[in-house]
């Protein structure tokens, strides 16, 4: 046993997986400590916001203000309000109504300002042009009022009398500190549609996912398990039986059965647990079948004859004469189950078949979210992307795992 | 050598053994229809080439594997293996040491294990420790091995001789009636081969055990045997006192085994009949 491990710390390829889903883990286990709550909290009212850091804009009011003169401050102003497309947009107003534009080139924002200014007019709609274009054009021509505005006010209505009272005033060259803004919230990877903080769903659907994988291959190795020592050990009627039953499972698309069993057990009674042992139902065949195949070779062992010999018991001899010689590759059976659990129930819950949808969020339901909500064609990447990253990661590291045994295990694969 | 005794009495018989495997096209008949008869504190060899059906026969006396066709007597009445408790029962009675050593021993069980298995199959689990221990050393020192260095090891840490001289200790454990020795000399050098076959005469002749030997090798089967049988292709063709049968041969086969044996001051004839 400890010469095994220390043959498995020198495969580079077991050491890797085994470093990333140790790293994957801990971050399940230390993430909740440092950002407590309830990962489903909706702590946003619309929906998809992105990544970044979010702060008050009610508390960033009462922050004393500092005059900060930075000479790119008015151009990345000017450009963030103008953008290219409002520029093209404007060049294309002027060709339009005909005014002389050969000289003026995209990045020339004062020019294309002066002439737009001089030229356009809000009550003269030129020949040809759409309503929505000119309606878009009126409301690029109210955004370009605010430039030049050297301060802005804010006021305070008072909701009975109507009147308005000025706060304060704003300039171009205010600042505060932001570290001073009572209250602030970074979102890593900002909101899903739910408004729900997409890396601490993230980092609990994970432990959920990881969970149903390992329950999963639980529930799968143990069933091969046992049909393979049985059919493999006891031979004869017992093993076609259960060669019949594996055959047939095989033959059946597991995937199929998977979606009916699921289908037809209803919403309610679904819950991770329940979704994780259909899974595991449903994956045993190939265990039971290599386990069957390595047993029969196994017990015509001289091994095998001695213990028959020394009067043990059929029970004992599989365990300690059989088990043992098998157990490498068990594990390595076990840790193949779990992965393919884990991308089963992400199948499952795409499909919108995974546990209820109510309470615990795992990587599928995350997906089958993201896509109802339309997150990958409206460009929210936030919302899918992590979410694959995380399941290929943990798909590739229990699989390199796997890797990394084989070759300890199997001298004939070592380099 | 061969001081055989009449008043011997019949310890093992068959009547028409017979073993098939599979069926259709791929139907062998592994051990066809073979008669013999094992008598008490006889040393009996069966010998035949690679194929014969030597360990299939070995296999089905030790009731390992099940009879097609035919009876086995054990002790003058039919054998009754029916179920574990019978098995274990008969399996008291008769005990083999494996062709090979190296996979004779489950390598994650240590040497203690194997040994102890003994004495609780002998039924002394319940007696104190040191008794054990003292019996294992006995049994140890029968066959030139100290326990006090063999303890705490694993099978697979030692020599393929030493292995099959532990594999001696454990019969001699278990003193069973019957010993099963499935060519247990093939795989381990000449120095040793002659030790453990020294052993297991002085086993026979300690506590009157039958020793059924199986080989390839008909000097072997001379020099040690009391009756010896000629095995080919599932049958017996010869068989009959060690002296008749080798030196005065009638079978073909059996000429040819004993001209296949290399001799040291003579041309050795490689040419099969």
């Amino acid at each position: 046993m400890k010469n095994t491990l220390k043959q498995l710390m020198h495969s580079s390829k077991f050491v890797a997986g085994a470093g990333i889903f140790i790293i994957i883990l801990l971050t399940m286990l230390i993430y909740p400590l440092i950002n407590p709550g309830n990962p489903l909290e909706m702590i946003g009212v619309g929906t998809f916001a992105r990544p970044g850091l979010y702060f008050s804009l009610y508390d960033a009011m009462d922050v004393p203000k500092e005059t900060l003169k930075l000479s790119d401050a008015e151009d990345k102003r000017l450009e963030s309000i103008i953008s290219k497309s409002d520029r093209v947009e404007m060049l294309a107003y002027f060709e339009k109504t005909g005014v002389d534009v050969t000289d003026v080139t995209l990045d020339d924002v004062d020019t294309i300002l002066d002439l737009w200014n001089q030229n356009f007019d809000e009550n003269n709609k030129p020949k040809g042009l759409t309503n929505a274009a000119w309606r878009n054009y009126k409301t690029l021509n109210n955004r370009l009022h605010k430039i030049g505005k050297e301060e802005r006010e804010v006021y305070d209505v008072d909701p009975e009398t109507g009147e308005e009272n000025r706060l304060m005033t704003v300039n171009g060259t205010d600042y505060i500190n932001v570290s001073r803004i009572t209250n602030t919230k970074r979102l890593v990877l900002g909101t899903d549609n739910f408004g729900r903080d997409v890396l601490k769903e993230l980092v609990s659907a994970c432990g959920t996912s990881i969970l149903i994988g390992l329950i999963a291959g639980a529930v799968a190795t143990f069933i091969g398990l046992l049909f393979g020592l049985l059919a493999g050990y006891l031979g004869g009627w017992v093993d076609d039986f259960i060669m019949f039953l594996t055959n047939v499972f095989t033959v059946i698309p597991s995937f199929v059965l998977l979606i009916l069993i699921s289908y037809s057990i209803g919403q309610e009674q679904r819950g991770a647990t329940v979704v994780a042992i259909v899974i595991g139902l449903t994956s045993w065949t190939w265990t039971a079948r290599s386990v069957r195949s390595q047993v029969i070779s196994l017990r015509n062992r001289d091994h095998v004859n001695l213990s028959k010999l020394s009067g043990h018991s059929l029970f004992r001899i599989v365990v300690t004469d059989i088990l043992p010689y098998i157990a490498s590759y068990v594990v390595m059976a076990f840790i193949l189950q779990v992965s393919s659990g884990i991308l089963s129930e992400a199948q499952l819950s795409l499909l919108g078949l995974g546990p209820k949808t109510t309470t615990t969020p795992t990587l599928g339901l995350m997906m089958n979210w993201a896509m109802l909500y339309a997150a990958h064609t409206n460009g929210y990447w936030w919302a899918y992307f992590p979410v694959i990253l995380t399941i290929t990661l943990i798909s590739f590291s229990l699989n390199l795992m796997n890797t990394g045994m084989d070759q300890v295990f199997n001298p004939t694969l070592r380099d | 050598m061969s001081n055989s005794n009449e008043e011997r009495r019949s310890c093992l018989k068959g009547v028409g053994v017979t073993k098939v495997f599979g069926n259709g096209n791929t139907r062998t008949v592994a051990v066809d229809h073979v008669d013999f008869d094992f008598k008490e504190g006889e040393i009996v060899t069966i010998v035949g080439e690679s194929g014969s059906g030597k360990t299939t026969l070995s296999k089905m006396l030790l009731g390992l594997i099940a009879v097609t066709e035919g009876e086995i007597y054990y002790q003058g009445a039919p054998r009754d293996i029916k179920g574990a408790k019978k098995k274990k029962e008969y399996w008291k009675n008769i005990q083999a040491i494996f062709q090979d050593p190296f996979a004779s021993y489950n390598m994650f069980h240590k040497i203690d294990d194997v040994l102890l298995d003994c004495l609780d199959m002998r039924g002394c689990r319940n007696l104190p420790m040191e008794q054990k221990v003292e019996m294992m050393t006995e049994a140890c020192s029968f066959v030139n091995l100290k326990f006090a260095e063999l303890t705490n090891k694993y099978p697979f840490e030692l020599s393929g001789g030493q292995q099959q001289r532990l594999m001696i200790a454990r019969i001699f454990l278990l003193k069973p009636k019957i010993l099963l020795a499935d060519e247990p000399t093939s795989m381990i050098d000449a120095c040793s081969r002659s030790t453990i076959l020294d052993m297991l005469t002085k086993l026979r002749d300690e506590i009157n055990m039958t020793v059924i030997f199986i080989t390839h090798d008909i000097g072997l089967a001379y020099k040690i045997s009391d009756k010896v049988y000629i095995m080919e292709h599932g049958k017996f063709v010869e068989s009959g006192d060690a002296e008749d049968v080798i030196i005065h041969p009638k079978a073909d086969y059996t000429k040819r085994l004993i001209s296949d044996v290399p001799k040291i001051y003579e041309e050795w004839d490689l040419s099969t009949v």
